[in-house]
């Protein structure tokens, strides 16, 4: 297998666009190009995300249309990942085997979402979809009572009072808040603490408003590349040394919630490709889809034991200048949350970090980052790790 | 090969009142809802059998902002049954608002309602209920 390197990257902001889908990507596809030194002649193959659109704009088939947009020459492939939320993961990660196996040399990766057209009583129902049809949508199920049914069986299981449970959830919202608020792409940029968390209206018991990421629009998207390309192109290439994705099933197989085993699948996958293992990882970007995801990842991850990372937040581990960075962007949680885009703009938010050029939510001399995306009711889950 | 216990057969023993899984006749595991293979071994030399409808709730929520179409606050619950399945469905005959902690661990036995589809489903369908057993 060939060296693989990220190039450029490039992010829309996220939050609630006037712009459509295909503009947004268009806007994330060219800024990755320029930012790669190439052009979009140059691309051999696009791998567009996109979960919903059919349902924000009536649109299906978007990728030959993203292709169009971009200008990219007749002869290239665009095929559409759709991973719910881990769809850009997917799509950057089958880029990079393509390319480590010799297929291409150059892919342009990503995915964009308009979910904040449906409204939230749609998009409720749309997200739902991505829980398996027959046995559990009718069940009224949503994704934040998913977690939320993971957050009850969190505290029984490790015997931690509910109140102080939620008490320690809130502070992994107050962080990622924090994280966002320097982060001038991120859907909300300001901080709040944790009297805004527990004041909140509740979505599923114990979710309430601050638990939860926001439904929102955005676009992102990755070159990549062969590493020897790369070098020739861009000054500080960051090398893709380690992936994983493996595949839960519907919910009602995955019994005991507090153990995501996709992702400990995947995520050992990962540490197996690059020779690394927890204790290398400087900064992560994970799927804080709601407060009690961000626990169960760090333990999936090996970072802490299982029922040991409830507090991590609140110690101000996770937070920058911790132990290890957890979400600089601001997470999900706050930089937001355009389900088709996320996993490329984890990638961008690592990338930049490796690169030094995160500003004032750098983290000081990171050299190894790992991206975590988790795809439906634990379905899907797809990690990358990069290296400076 | 033919799929051994299909949506529409599953549905019908819930009109009945029953609740049709499978049995792997490799490893005894019990698969419900149904899958076109044995959730523990693969194995597709499956029984379809039917199951006690007893079980234990092992977690739950209440959902207060639902799904269009969905009538808020309602208890969706997940429950390990006798033959080690888990299976997901709504706890009924409780206040949503009654819903706490205690729940976890409380013995429930398995019935079945009607559920209309919406604009995006296949057809109505019977979804999983939850009562507790009285001790
Ligand atoms: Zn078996």
């Amino acid at each position: 297998m060939r060296q693989v390197a990220v190039l450029g990257v490039g992010m829309t902001k996220f939050g609630i666009s006037e712009k459509t889908n295909l503009e947004m990507f268009a806007e994330a596809g060219l800024e990755a190009i320029t930012q790669s030194n190439i052009e979009p002649k140059d691309i051999e193959a696009l791998y567009f995300g996109n979960c919903l659109g059919g349902f924000e704009e009536g649109q299906l088939h978007m990728a030959p249309f993203a292709h169009a947009e971009l200008g990219l020459p007749l002869s290239v492939p665009a095929t559409r990942f759709e991973s719910a939320c881990a769809t850009a993961t997917v799509a950057t990660r089958h880029a990079a085997l393509l390319v480590a196996a010799g297929v291409y040399d150059l892919v342009l990766a990503g995915g964009t979402e308009r979910a904040t057209t449906m409204g939230t009583s749609f998009a409720t129902r749309t997200f739902a979809m991505a829980s398996q049809a027959q046995y559990e949508c009718p069940a009224g199920m949503t994704f934040p009572g998913v977690f939320a049914m993971a957050a009850h069986m969190y505290a029984n299981k490790h015997g931690i009072p509910l109140k102080e449970l939620k008490k320690h959830m809130a502070e992994v919202a107050v962080k990622n808040h924090y994280h966002g608020s320097m982060n001038p792409k991120a859907h909300f940029q300001k901080e709040i603490d944790v009297e805004t968390v527990l004041g909140g209206m509740m979505v599923a018991d114990p979710l309430q408003l601050f638990d939860c990421c926001p439904f929102s629009d955005g676009a992102a998207a990755v070159v990549v590349a062969e590493a020897g390309k790369a070098r020739d192109l861009v000054k500080k290439p960051i090398y893709v040394v380690g992936t994983g994705q493996a595949s839960g099933g519907p919910l009602y197989l995955q019994q005991d919630l507090t153990r995501v085993r996709a992702r400990e699948a995947s995520v050992a996958q990962a540490y197996r490709d690059s020779g690394l293992g927890p204790d290398d990882i400087d900064v992560v970007e994970l799927h804080d889809c709601f407060t009690i995801a961000e626990i169960l990842a760090l333990e999936s991850f090996g970072f802490y034991d299982f029922g040991k990372a409830y507090d991590a937040a609140t110690k101000g581990e996770t937070a920058l200048k911790g132990k290890v960075v957890v979400n600089p962007s601001g997470g999900l949680k706050a930089k937001g949350h355009p389900i088709g885009a996320t996993g490329a703009a984890q990638v961008t938010e690592i990338v930049e970090q490796l690169r030094g050029e995160s500003g004032p939510r750098q983290v000081e001399g990171a050299r190894i980052g790992l991206v975590d995306t988790l795809g439906g009711d634990f379905g899907t889950v797809c990690n990358i790790i990069l290296r400076s | 090969m033919e799929y051994k216990l299909t949506f529409d057969q599953y549905q019908k023993g819930l009109d009945r009142g029953e609740f049709l899984g499978l049995r792997c006749n490799a490893c005894d595991t019990f698969t419900f809802p149904p899958l076109g293979t044995c959730r523990n071994c693969s194995g597709t030399d499956l029984e379809v059998t039917r199951l006690s409808g007893q079980g234990i709730l092992r977690t739950f929520t209440v959902i207060r902002v639902a799904p269009e179409g969905m009538n808020p606050p309602y208890v969706v619950a997940m429950v390990e049954l006798e033959e080690g399945a888990w299976v997901i469905g709504n706890l009924v005959d409780i206040n949503p608002d009654d819903a706490d902690m205690t729940l976890i661990g409380k013995k429930v036995r398995l019935g079945s309602q009607m559920v209309k589809g919406d604009i995006f489903s296949a057809c109505d369908s019977r979804v999983i209920t939850f009562s507790l057993i009285a001790n």
